[in-house]
């Protein structure tokens, strides 16, 4: 590491030990168990078994327009922190599945006999009764010190089936984990789809006046929670993009005047500039193989697109338009790259070969285009539209079927939930005066047909959100 | 008649600007208890001009612009000793990342201009602020167009 990046590393903070990242799979490696049907039920549901007539099993275009009832009742305690545990666990799994839009958690106020017991089988006609579909029950056990199981059960009320048990051992501190994996395993089993509640977001958090705005690097859980600043603000950080598997991001950092894409290691706060180029840098994305980072360099009259290998792979120019090539990011398969340029006059969106080569124009509607991010389902591309008014919208990779998601004076930078299904950017309102009072940046989600569009709440200023992969 | 007049304006405004390139007006030395330190960074800005316009999403230099670039070449060349950073930096009514690159593009372009006109191209750096370091802090026109620019400080 240089010097100059020596002497930075005090910038950072670093993280709490007992903040420390910890892997799904060491969370719950041999740790979690398959819990079976309680015996009494005939024919209780296998895993890849076909819906039963009336199942809360259905896809997300259905729930969309009729998200699943569900009874969350709270997760029963042994006792003590054991019994918080239990209500803040059912808590989180309750506030992921209301914001994805596609579950209608029933309002326990309803509930008839109050909580079931974990492993007996519920009585299915008192939740029929309320309208559930479905039913989530569990319970959570102190094992000593700081080690608890949590066990949960996921019912399918009306054909009277368990469709989902699992016992987690881990340590209390963990409990949001378990609560997002939790949530996960239900979005998959009732839509059949990955969720994405355990993930995170790398966002940068503003504050201060806008001409001497402090931006710094910061993270959270997707639900706003665990929120942690990763940079103390002694100098710009901007654009923070998730590593595919390693706890590491690449962003933007205006260290010593010298505005250049780092890496930033999560597990220990390490920072280190990315490559040794003479220009700026900036606008950095992981390949999907995690291997390299494509970027854009400045040059006399605009920037290049520049693919760096992280092991000494060296640096590769894949455009050489004397335009603004920027914002690049691969197709999830690897084999293409969208960026964004002006090529042609004014900012529009491109797609060109992962070798450079067979540039093509995908944007042709009203106004300029910025920001091409392609869905990790790779079947859209998300961008940010700029007009009068500023928009968030998708279009699919050949540049058809373009939608706009969500308008407004100044929205940017969308990024996707890891399953694809959600997207999250950050809106702006103007100032309403001369010394910039009334400015504000905030996050938003909302689902990728445009619908449930809602805040995503930090505790300070909010912009350039990067959502994370689900968690090893 | 009218055209004679207006020639007769062009011509006196080519004789000043060629006045300020070629052969500086020395400084009129000021009272010591009043104005800038002549050479210092505030006698950049008050009278030189320290930075230059640009309309929206582009980077090229207009008039007005290149006549404050020729103000502030002919500075530098009194002022040998000094080094500058020209900073570039966009309005709000652009994409991040795209701004970035903008505003590199017109620090580039101001620092190419004085490069041009006789400065060391090793006393000037370049940097971009994209959108991050407004002037000014509305979110209007007016706004807008003060904060597209290219800003000369002394370093």
């Amino acid at each position: 590491m240089t010097n100059e990046a020596g002497e930075t590393m005090s910038n950072f903070i670093k993280p709490p030990s007992t903040q420390r990242l910890i892997g799904r799979r060491g969370l719950v490696a041999g740790t979690a168990g398959i819990l079976a049907a309680p015996a009494i039920i005939p024919g209780a549901a296998h895993a890849q078994a076909p819906a039963a007539p009336n199942s809360a099993v259905i896809d997300v275009n259905r729930a969309r327009t009729d998200p699943i009832p569900v009874a969350i009742p709270n997760l029963v305690g042994s006792g003590g922190d054991a019994d918080r545990l239990g209500r803040d666990i059912s808590g989180v799994i309750t506030n992921n599945l209301v914001r994805s839009g596609l579950f209608r958690p029933i309002d326990p106020a309803a509930f008839i006999g109050g909580a079931a017991n974990a492993g007996d089988v519920p009585n299915f006609q008192n939740w029929k009764a309320i309208g559930a579909q479905a039913l989530v029950t569990g319970k959570v056990e102190s094992q000593g010190g700081d080690k608890v199981r949590v066990e949960f059960r996921l019912w399918d009320v009306l054909p009277q089936q368990q469709i989902q048990g699992t016992a987690y051992t881990t340590t209390q501190s963990n409990w949001r984990r378990i609560a997002h994996i939790i949530s996960d395993v239900i979005y998959e089993r009732l839509l059949g789809e990955k969720g994405y509640f355990d993930t995170r977001v790398v966002y940068i958090a503003g504050s201060g006046p806008r001409d001497r705005r402090v931006k710094r690097l910061a993270i959270m859980d997707q639900d706003g929670e665990n929120n942690r600043f990763l940079t103390d603000g002694g100098f710009l950080a901007l654009t923070p993009r998730f590593h595919p598997t390693r706890d590491q991001i690449a962003f933007m950092s205006y260290v010593n005047d010298k505005p250049r894409v780092y890496l930033f290691d999560l597990g220990t706060g390490r920072q280190q500039m990315l490559g040794n180029f003479p220009g700026m840098t900036l606008s950095p994305r992981f390949s999907p193989d995690g291997n390299s980072v494509i970027m854009a360099q400045t040059n006399s009259g605009g920037s290049d697109i520049m693919l760096v290998g992280l092991n000494g792979g060296g640096a590769r120019r894949l455009t050489d338009s004397g335009a603004i090539d920027v914002s690049p990011c691969f197709s999830p398969d690897g084999t293409q790259i969208a960026f964004n340029s002006d090529r042609g006059g004014d900012q529009q969106l491109y797609v060109m070969n992962a070798d450079g080569s067979g540039v093509k124009r995908i944007s042709y509607g009203r106004g300029r285009y910025a920001t091409p991010v392609w869905s990790p389902r790779g079947d859209l591309i998300a961008f940010t539209r700029i007009g009068e008014t500023f928009a968030i919208g998708v279009m699919r990779p050949d540049g058809s079927g373009e939608r706009i998601l969500s308008e407004s004076f100044y929205c940017e930078g969308p990024t996707f939930a890891p399953n694809g299904r959600v997207i999250m950017f950050w809106r702006e309102t103007p100032a309403r005066d001369n010394r910039g009072n009334g400015f504000s940046a905030r996050l938003v989600s909302i689902d990728i047909t445009g619908f449930n569009e809602r805040a995503v709440s930090t505790p300070t200023d909010a912009s350039d959100p990067a959502w994370s992969p689900l968690l090893q | 008649m009218n055209i004679k007049i207006l020639g007769a304006f062009a011509a006196v405004a080519l004789l000043a600007a060629c006045s300020n390139t070629e052969t500086p007006t020395p400084t009129p030395s000021a009272p010591v208890t009043a104005g800038p330190v002549p050479g210092s960074q505030e006698d950049l800005v008050a009278n030189v001009g320290d930075r230059v316009f640009y309309d929206f999403d582009k980077s090229a230099l207009k008039p007005d612009g290149k006549a404050t670039l020729d103000r502030q070449a002919a500075w530098l060349a009194k002022w040998a000793q000094n080094n500058v950073q020209v900073a570039g930096n966009a309005d709000e009514r652009g994409t991040e990342e795209y701004n970035l690159a903008l505003g590199q593009r017109r620090a580039n372009a101001a620092r190419d201009y004085l490069v041009a006109k006789g400065v060391s191209s090793g006393r000037i750096t370049t940097i971009s602020y994209g959108k991050d370091r407004p002037v000014a802090l509305g979110s209007n026109e007016q706004a807008w167009a003060q904060n597209r620019n290219a800003i000369t400080s002394v370093r």
